[in-house]
């Protein structure tokens, strides 16, 4: 995977040169361990500056709501897959877009990898299948399958499903994987035991909006938590409001999730807020044999009718 | 001043009998990060503590804080009138608070307690409050504090500081405050004999490690307009995604917002902590935003922190390189980076 | 300690609808502690929170003059949630002030001079406190030629009518009142926006005139060229500006413009002291 920058840079050489166009966004190096900085970069010269490599979880789809250039952006398969929710959700058009498609390998969980080490880590070396870390008096090579973020470990499209450019071929797509493990897990929790898992799963959060904000699905011009008249939403850390917070933005993102993880990438606090898009993920999939974002023919389950539909009260 | 030594074997005697009289916070362990956060009974302080995540700033101003209570109730003679709720500002302290994180409160002081306004509730929370802060031996990669006009061993803002020597404890009264909580904690104070040599030594050690800097000595020449102009903001702010992250885990940001909240007849009005990352934060009633877009909201945290605050009280940048919003931003965008650009721009 | 966040409880004791879109309201409110009002000691140009339980505060320009005693008198704009509610509240109901908030105009600086009023729409009501502040008696000698400039887009839509056609009739002050347009065949003064009307009447600017510009954005826009053309210089042009606010102390942090605040160092500037600040208003 860490070859493709190559690739990527000589597709955003041509596209800029040729004025196909405005804008490349990807990623440039981080100042700190395990981090990019997503960046747009407007000149042949500037291309220089983008870099791939496993530290590339940001979800880019989300720079590109309301925008009016033409825009070339690199896209993993969760990229793409939120790129496609866009064009039909009227975010973007297709032809302001050149995606330049990068098949994936999963990106590292920098938060696990910091939490297994002795102490700060200073350096990090990446190869095409390990992690090496250092820090002060240790040095530890980790399997690169092994530290993924969750989301990417059990991802089944790895590939982008919508791209004009591809930047390498397509990687084999995982089928092994049971997606739904820790969904179950909750599901067969007693109320009580649903009410505090939760309860102490959100205990921590300080309402930086961080993981709705890193969401490329919440482009809402006010959301619901911001709205004052009426204010559907205390503002303080009273708990009551914080849940409401976390299940509402969850429920808006019913059937066009992709799973990407930004949100929980984002989290500052560590919680792990997928698990609240995943239950009603799995739910999209098991009554509407629906996976957001994999095809720009049908409208996803929420914004339309189907006389099959599983429940009666709309039937 | 005064050094002594506190034999660790006495620190956890000395903590609750100091417990008694004080309500004591420090770091703890909570899963994967560190907290600060109110000691159970016995509990002591985790001193092993790099950086917390979130900084203390919370035990004098929590992020929601009660400021009035009210009633709708007609029948009540004093409905519709707002009445202050009765506080408890008893002694407090935090024991291992960091250097940088203390220093914080003074560059935050200057907000809350201004010749003109003196905000109570912070005040008296502040004034409640020791500090004892625990040198930093050995310092993060991404702290940046001793060219943010603090240190690893910086004594502005603290009470007391701790040093960590072997089995015993340097502590280095600084305040009369800190003084007052030594003898409520009884610990032997004979062997004062201590000198400053070893925490000077251990402060030059460990400013030694701290390589990440930053420059500021032109930020105050510059003039605020070109800096306000400069064409890098659009650069710098593209991958913002407008969260609260780095305003919520500075110890120096202190914004606020102000909301009624009712619940049948009666309310109260709170302040809840606020961040100039929020659309809403500057948002007009006629619908006007000053602020309307992220590259305008990233230019007024940086453009606060690096030059308004050093113009306005001419005391130094508002921050103090804990390196929490460069380590926790979800998308890397770097103070120091922009600190750098700031100090170094030319028309 | 005292709370400077607390509000005095006022009673409402009259509510006036000014405009015919009846968007604009005058409250007049009276302290229930009598204590209070001496307390409450402004300056025309200050503003204050207007505060009521459960739906939170605004900050808005003080109408009365503080040669008006027993009394404070504030006109709103319905806009928002809080403003929404203070227009369905009825005479006789409690809520809160808190202040006198914020600068004002320098009357002192402006003893002996000339002072030019130029004002648009509902944002005349600090005007109306200077007005009424430099008309009494004990303060008219202090200023020599006053003129005032006043515009909204229909006859219906000035605010203070009755008050408009006394000072008209008065010598010691130059009424210049303009409206956008009107069919009403008895409009007797000015029609024409603001800054043509400026251009035709305001005296032209030296070291002893001041004028004083409180308006809509697009109004002091094209106002200012006005002035300049007419030599004011811009020390001698103060303004008031509009923010969101909340503390209304310059701590809460939202209402800056570079390093001041608007509630708190503002909200009055000269353009003098704008032109040097970042364009963020």
């Amino acid at each position: 995977m860490l070859s493709y920058i190559d690739k990527i840079k000589e597709i955003s050489r041509r596209l800029l040169k040729e004025s196909k166009v405005d804008m490349v966004i990807g990623f440039r190096k981080g100042t700190v361990v395990m981090m990019n900085e997503p960046c747009f970069v407007k000149t042949v010269a500037d291309v220089d500056k983008l870099v791939w490599d496993s530290n590339c979880g940001i979800n880019l789809a989300n720079y590109l709501a309301n925008r009016t250039e033409k825009i070339g952006i690199v896209a993993k398969g969760c990229d793409s897959r939120n790129i496609v929710t866009h064009i039909i959700e009227n975010k973007i058009k297709r032809d302001q877009v050149v995606i330049i498609g990068v098949p994936c390998k999963g990106m590292i969980d920098r938060h696990n990898i910091e939490a297994m080490a002795e102490a700060e880590i200073q350096e990090v070396i990446e190869t095409d299948d390990t992690i090496q870390v250092k820090g002060a008096g240790f040095e530890k090579t980790l399997d690169k399958k092994e530290v993924l973020q969750e989301n990417c470990a059990i991802c089944v499209h790895r590939n982008p499903v919508i791209y004009d450019e591809l930047v390498a071929d397509e990687v084999k797509e995982q089928t092994d994987v049971d997606r739904y493990e820790d969904v179950r897990h909750i599901e067969a929790l007693s109320p009580e035991e649903k009410w505090d898992f939760f309860e102490d799963l959100l205990s921590t959060c300080i309402r930086c909006y961080g993981c709705r904000n890193a969401c490329p699905l919440c482009y809402c011009p006010t959301c619901f938590v911001d709205e004052s008249r009426p204010q559907w939403v205390g503002k303080s850390q009273d708990s009551t409001d914080i849940r409401t917070f976390h299940f509402l933005r969850a429920y808006h993102c019913a059937g066009r999730c992709t799973d990407c993880g930004a949100c929980e990438r984002a989290c500052p606090m560590g919680i792990k807020v997928r698990l609240f898009t995943k239950k009603l993920e799995k739910d999209c999939l098991e009554l509407f044999d629906w996976e957001a974002g994999l095809t720009l023919e049908k409208r996803p389950p929420l914004d339309t009718y189907r006389p099959d539909d599983p429940d009666e009260f709309i039937r | 001043m005064k050094v002594i030594k506190i034999d660790k074997k006495e620190w956890a005697k000395g903590l609750e009998r100091l417990s008694k009289t004080y309500q004591l916070f420090g770091p703890a362990k909570h899963e994967a990060f560190f907290v600060f956060k109110a000691l159970e009974d016995g509990e002591l302080p985790d001193l092993d503590v790099q950086n917390t995540r979130l900084s203390p700033r919370s035990v004098i101003y929590p992020q929601s804080e009660k400021m009035f209570e009210y009633t709708l109730d007609e029948d009540q003679e004093d409905h519709h009138i707002l009445k202050e709720i009765d506080k408890e500002y008893s002694s407090r302290a935090i024991i291992g608070i960091r250097p940088c994180d203390a220093k914080a409160f003074l560059l935050v002081k200057r907000n809350f307690d201004a010749p003109e306004y003196k905000d109570p509730y912070w005040i008296k929370s502040y004034e409640a409050t020791t500090l004892v802060g625990h040198g930093c031996n050995a310092p993060c990669s991404c702290c940046f504090c001793t060219t943010a006009g603090c240190g690893p061993f910086h004594e502005e803002g603290l009470d007391i500081l701790l040093v960590d020597v072997d089995d015993t404890y340097l502590a280095k009264i600084i305040t009369e405050k800190g003084d007052r909580l030594l003898a409520a904690a009884g610990w032997d104070t004979k062997t004062d004999t201590a000198t400053n040599d070893p925490i000077e030594n251990m402060k030059e050690a460990a400013e030694a490690k701290i390589t990440s800097m930053v420059s500021t000595d032109q930020l105050k020449d510059k003039s605020t307009t070109d800096l306000f102009e400069a064409s890098f903001w659009e650069d710098v702010s593209f991958a913002c995604i407008n969260c609260g992250t780095c305003t919520y885990v500075c110890p120096t940001c202190w914004c606020f917002d102000i909301q009624d909240e009712t619940h049948g007849l009666s309310g109260i009005r709170m302040r809840n902590w606020d961040s100039c990352m929020y659309p809403l934060f500057t948002f007009h009633g006629s619908g006007h935003n000053p602020r309307d877009t992220k590259t305008q909201r990233v230019r007024q945290r940086f453009m606060h922190k690096l030059k308004y605050y050093v113009d306005k009280y001419d005391n130094g940048i508002q921050c103090v390189g804990c390196g929490r919003c460069v380590r926790f931003c979800p998308v890397n965008i770097d103070i120091r980076r922009v600190c750098d650009l700031m100090n170094s721009f030319e028309l | 300690m005292q709370n400077p966040y607390l509000p005095y409880p006022v009673r409402i004791e009259e509510i006036i609808t000014e405009t015919e879109d009846k968007n604009l309201k005058t409250f007049k409110l009276v302290f229930l502690n009598p204590d209070d009002e001496n307390k409450f000691n402004y300056n025309a140009g200050q503003f204050a929170e207007l505060s009521i339980a459960g739906k939170g505060e605004i900050p808005i320009g003080i109408a009365s003059s503080p040669t008006e005693k027993g009394f404070l008198m504030f006109t709103v704009n319905k806009v928002g949630l809080v403003t929404s509610h203070l227009h369905n509240m009825k005479p006789g109901d409690i809520m809160g002030v808190r202040g006198p908030l914020g600068n004002w105009y320098p009357w002192d600086i402006m003893e002996g001079k000339n002072v030019i009023i130029i004002g648009g729409g509902f944002a005349f009501t600090t005007l109306r406190s200077s007005i009424i502040y430099m008309l009494d008696p004990a303060n008219r000698p202090k200023y020599k030629d006053i003129h005032v400039i006043y515009g909204a887009r229909t006859p219906g839509m000035l605010l203070y009518r009755d008050e408009l056609s006394e000072w008209e009739k008065r010598d010691d002050i130059h009424m210049h009142i303009t409206v956008d347009a009107t069919d009403d065949p008895n409009w007797k003064y000015n029609v024409g926006f603001v800054p043509t009307i400026t251009d035709q009447k305001a005296p032209s600017g030296n070291t002893d005139t001041y004028a004083i510009v409180c308006g809509p954005p697009i109004m002091i826009k094209f106002t200012q060229p006005v002035l300049d053309k007419l030599d004011y210089a811009h020390d001698h042009i103060i303004m008031s500006l509009e923010m969101r606010m909340k503390c209304g102390i310059g701590i809460c942090g939202r209402c800056n413009i570079g390093k001041e605040f608007v509630c708190k160092d503002g909200p009055v500037f000269t353009l003098d002291q704008l032109n040097s600040m970042p364009k963020e208003y």
